[in-house]
């Protein structure tokens, strides 16, 4: 049986939650493979955070060295691929984070692989279903080559529990490849807030906001909540373009998603549809929010939201 | 320096996206096409950095049906100065796009490729990744710049990628938590991300002209490549529909509900 290799995400030593998401999804492709699960982890700090992922039953591969320092996608992306092959790996699982993605496809080159991308759910030994059109649409592909590479949407698949006796962790020997490019430096943004595409609630706000983000902060504050915006006020100028919810922006899953003075257009439905409960309050009973909101309340947002912000603050 | 940018026919963003009955790919009767959102930005970007270091030539190529001429059309009356389309009908997968690209690249010799992240049709965000290792060259994914979008950088329509004077380019790259500066060797493939800038419109006169730009066709069997999928498309479904749910009178029994009912706060 051929091994079900997952790719470790780390900083300094600590494991990424999202790879245990990748963890998740390999568990499930060993149920239609029969495989055995391994890890792999890379970079400065791996032989830390490997410790955390064999916590989950599985035996770990570390990669460290100056030469891995830094998160590069031909480095690392080297360093997995070497790794894979000399675990007879039949399967690449990586959560689909910015490093995932940027290191994913080039560890499929290397192995000739075929890559299922940014993945909802394993349909099958070889296939799975990925959202395509921003999530109106749900593909399912097969990938036809024998060693299959998947990057897998952190958001669908739960953590696993921890095992009763952790695997091993062994440092593997891998050439340095001499890298294209160089690590200059990196500037954290440092937002009280959680990240939009992993917080666990988003509050957004749209045209009638008329620009004023002010309800929409303090209610995010209340809830720990992430901001997001639609198109409508990116292109107005009135937020910045990061905070955009939508197929052009980010899209979006948080357990609670609150659209506040969003009409609901196509473009921004299809960037939060996948939210598992959602909040619409707008001034226009007629707007399209409505239709896929769960709770629809017709309001002025500049006095919803306040009042909100006040009974989520008496629950807690 | 020559900057070559790849231009995808997608379906409009603004079109409604329907699942065909038998479940084989989505209606596209009666549906808008355009260019990927994320490739305009790279022409941009692509125009930029011709304008502030010329000579420099900026070369547009699709990978699509015949129709995908619209589309390098489209990139030609921005500014770019011509375009290359290889034409197959039918569905390329991301590695096929890839090593067609490599074709192109070997004959082209590029000193830059701009690519969007990703196409708002598959949504696979893989091509450039795939590209950058099948060249052996090195890559920055997601680019973006530390300006804001409001700022007199962009105002000046200031390249976001800063070339060096020694055959390298630095490129601010969005990833998770903040921003990661790369210094790329040239050639390299960037793949860009929304927030490196404004893309322009194109005006009436550069429509005009872009009327006269030349396009080379070619197809993948000239180039050599077979471009029979690695990961074909079995099935295509709606999406789990959404069903409106309740309007609640007032903002009392809507956090009651989302307390007890939904359980999220």
């Amino acid at each position: 049986m051929a091994t079900i290799l997952v790719v470790g995400e780390q900083a300094n030593g600590h494991l990424k939650k999202a790879t245990l998401s990748a963890l998740a999804a390999a568990q499930q492709i060993a149920q239609k493979t029969g495989g055995q699960i391994a890890g792999v982890v890379v970079g400065a700090g791996a032989g830390q955070s490997a410790q955390e992922l064999a916590a989950y039953g599985i035996p770990v591969h570390v990669v460290e060295g100056a030469a891995f320092e830094h998160a590069l996608a031909e480095t690392h992306s080297a360093a997995a691929a070497e790794v894979a092959k000399k675990a007879g790996a039949g399967e690449v699982v990586i959560a689909a984070t910015a490093y995932g993605k940027d290191i994913g496809p080039r560890i499929a080159a290397k192995l000739g692989a075929g890559l299922a991308s940014d993945v909802l759910a394993i349909a099958g030994a070889n296939q799975f279903q990925r959202a395509m059109w921003a999530g109106n649409a749900i593909a399912t592909v097969e990938v036809t080559t024998p060693v299959k590479v998947v990057t897998v949407r952190a958001t669908e698949f739960a953590a696993p529990q921890k095992a009763q006796v952790a695997g091993t962790v062994t440092p593997a020997q891998v050439a340095a490849p001499q890298p294209k490019t160089k690590f200059v430096e990196f500037n954290e943004v440092k937002s009280a807030r959680p990240e939009l595409t992993e917080a666990r609630v988003v509050v957004s706000g749209g045209r009638g906001t008329k620009g004023d983000f002010k309800p929409i902060e303090q209610l995010a504050d209340v809830l720990n909540a992430a901001v997001g915006a639609s198109r409508a006020v990116v292109d107005a100028g009135w937020q910045p373009n990061d905070l955009q919810v939508g197929q052009t922006g980010k899209v979006v899953a948080p357990q609670l998603y609150v659209a506040a003075g969003i009409s609901g257009a196509i473009q921004h439905l299809a960037g939060m549809k996948g939210s598992k409960t959602i909040v619409a309050i707008n001034k226009d009973a007629e707007a399209p929010i409505f239709q896929v909101a769960d709770y629809g309340l017709v309001a002025d947002l500049f006095k919803a939201l306040p009042e909100m912000a006040e009974a989520v603050k008496k629950l807690q | 320096m020559k900057i070559l940018v790849t231009i995808k026919r997608v379906e409009d963003y603004e079109s409604k996206i329907k699942v065909k009955p038998d479940n084989s790919w989505i209606v596209t009767e009666g549906v808008n096409y355009r260019a990927n959102p994320f490739d305009e930005i790279a022409v941009e970007e692509a125009l930029r950095l011709r304008d502030s270091n010329m000579p420099s030539e900026v070369v547009v190529v699709s990978v699509g049906p015949a129709a995908a001429a619209a589309e390098i059309r489209s990139g030609l009356a921005m500014g770019a100065d011509r375009g290359i389309l290889v034409k197959h009908e039918a569905f390329v997968d991301s590695d096929g796009v890839a090593r067609v690209l490599k074709a192109i690249i070997d004959a082209e010799k590029p000193d830059l490729v701009l690519m969007g992240k990703q196409a708002v049709d598959v949504d696979d965000n893989v091509a450039g990744q795939l590209l950058a290792e099948y060249l052996g060259w090195g890559q920055a994914t997601f680019a973006s710049k530390k300006e804001s979008l409001e700022s007199p950088e962009e105002k000046a329509k200031k390249p976001g990628i800063k070339l060096g004077g020694n055959g390298t380019a630095q490129v601010a790259r969005e990833v998770d938590g903040g921003l990661e500066v790369l210094e790329v060797q040239l050639p390299a493939i960037v793949t860009v991300d929304l927030r490196l800038n404004v893309p322009r419109y194109a005006s009436l006169p550069n429509i005009m002209k872009a009327k006269k730009k030349p396009i080379a066709e070619m197809t993948p069997q000239q180039l050599g490549v077979d471009v029979a999928p690695k990961v074909k498309v079995v099935k295509v479904e709606p999406p789990p529909q959404r069903t409106a749910g309740v309007k609640v009178p007032d903002v009392q029994t809507l956090v009651q509900k989302l307390h007890s009912e939904a359980k999220v706060i």
